[in-house]
């Protein structure tokens, strides 16, 4: 099954946690979510491990931070 | 204890240090560090509302902006943005300041005021806890102002340049009502605040975040800063002898809504005043527009007899928050059910 890709660039906390919830509320294997801001990097990188996922961060550019995440 | 919950709890501490601090050097009591009293005397010093003693560039705000501004452009955190629903946010401004008028004080003062031991803001926490579980509530069901853009720079560092230029004036005491309002001396203002702006950037310290993390994440991080500013209020007023527990039912139903309408406001606004100034600093025009709301809402809400004295709560005070509660319901309501059926398409 190909990864799902959460877009979150753009919101500001807390939607890209609240996205990022409904998404994982799926129970999904893993999960790319993508940000564009620190903080929400922060903060979907927080919740995904307080959730028992694996996060891996790629920082393409300051508009593209893709957060990868696997159970 | 983790980094990010250690650098929130000093963080929450530093606020109370320096809230007791600046009412030692001449603040007005209990006000310390209050978000939007400095907001409303700012308007007053722009003779936007005629109160005299209320009318006072406070140097804290434009200390907390640059702050937010410095440690944001050094981090490479700063970045013009915005488009995301300005004039709802420029409502949920207006409301969140009417809101905090009406109680007299904004989250944060509400905390030093009940760590001072008042008992009216217990009302008021619980009537703010509240409003922001309602709003938590529409967050959870998928309530989002819409996302924001990256835009021309100018306008950031257009606010940053204002803000130099208001410090300025300050500074040489320009403007505001020198005679008539009570204030720390300008130096010792702006070297708290702009500490205090540097430490809430990095941490993202927030009063309704606090909250809102806990009920829809059980994430406690925030709520560990408000935890630990109540708890070294308590530990300094006390020390600096202005300690003071009494409380009164009177108006208890009024500052329990008014704070309320704050939380509930500002949960959908995306963070409490002093978030909106961090914000501000890292260049979100969005929030730029939720302080000009604040600002129009200070300036309406002593123009119109709608703030709160010590004592009492006006008609139109009560009025404005019944009026503000119906306003911010229907945006949740009509937002919201948009926003699902977006929701629903991308499957989620």
């Amino acid at each position: 099954m190909e990864t799902k890709t959460l877009d979150a660039r753009g919101q500001s906390c807390p939607i890209p946690v609240v996205l990022t919830k409904k998404a994982l509320d799926k129970k999904p294997n893993e999960l790319n979510v993508i940000v564009d801001n620190a903080a929400a990097k922060e903060n979907v990188t927080r919740f995904a491990k307080a959730m028992k996922y694996n996060v891996e961060i790629k920082e393409n550019s300051e508009e593209e931070i893709i957060l990868n995440l696997k159970k | 204890m983790n980094k990010e919950n250690r650098n929130i709890i000093i963080t929450g501490a530093f606020i109370a240090i320096a809230a007791v601090t600046l009412v030692v050097l001449g603040n007005p009591t209990n006000m310390g560090f209050c978000i939007a009293c400095f907001i409303r005397d700012i308007t007053g010093s722009l003779k936007l509302h005629s109160v005299e003693k209320l009318q006072y560039a406070r140097p804290e705000i434009f200390a907390i902006i640059l702050g937010a501004f410095l440690v944001a452009k050094k981090n490479g955190e700063f970045k013009t943005t915005g488009g995301s629903s300005p004039i709802i946010r420029f409502i949920l401004g207006f409301f969140i300041m009417v809101g905090a008028l009406v109680f007299l004080g904004c989250p944060l003062r509400m905390m030093l005021r009940l760590g001072a031991g008042d008992g009216k803001a217990l009302f008021a926490l619980i009537g703010f806890i509240g409003g922001i579980y309602i709003g938590s509530k529409f967050l959870g069901e998928g309530f989002s102002l819409g996302r924001s853009y990256k835009i021309e720079k100018t306008g950031g560092y257009g606010f940053v340049l204002i803000i130099i230029f208001l410090t300025i004036l300050s500074a040489l005491g320009l403007i505001g009502n020198l005679e008539k309002a009570t204030y720390a001396p300008f130096v010792a203002s702006f070297a708290f605040a702009i500490i205090v702006g540097v430490l809430a950037q990095r941490t993202r310290f927030c009063m309704v975040g606090g909250y809102r993390d806990i009920f829809l994440f059980k994430d406690f991080k925030l709520f560990y800063g408000s935890l630990s500013l109540f708890i070294v209020t308590i530990i300094g007023t006390i020390i600096t002898g202005r300690f003071n527990f009494s409380i009164t039912l009177d108006n208890a139903i009024w500052y329990f809504l008014s704070m309320g309408l704050v939380g509930f406001a500002a949960a959908l606004a995306g963070g409490c005043p002093l978030r909106q100034l961090i914000l501000s600093g890292e260049g979100n025009t969005d929030s730029m527009i939720t302080i000009i709301g604040m600002i129009f809402g200070a300036a309406m809400a002593h123009n119109f007899n709608m703030a709160s004295s010590p004592t009492t709560v006006n008609t139109n005070g009560k009025i404005a928050v019944i009026v503000g509660f119906i306003v911010i319901t229907t945006i949740a309501l009509v937002i919201t059910k948009s926003k699902k059926e977006e929701l629903k398409k991308l499957g989620l």
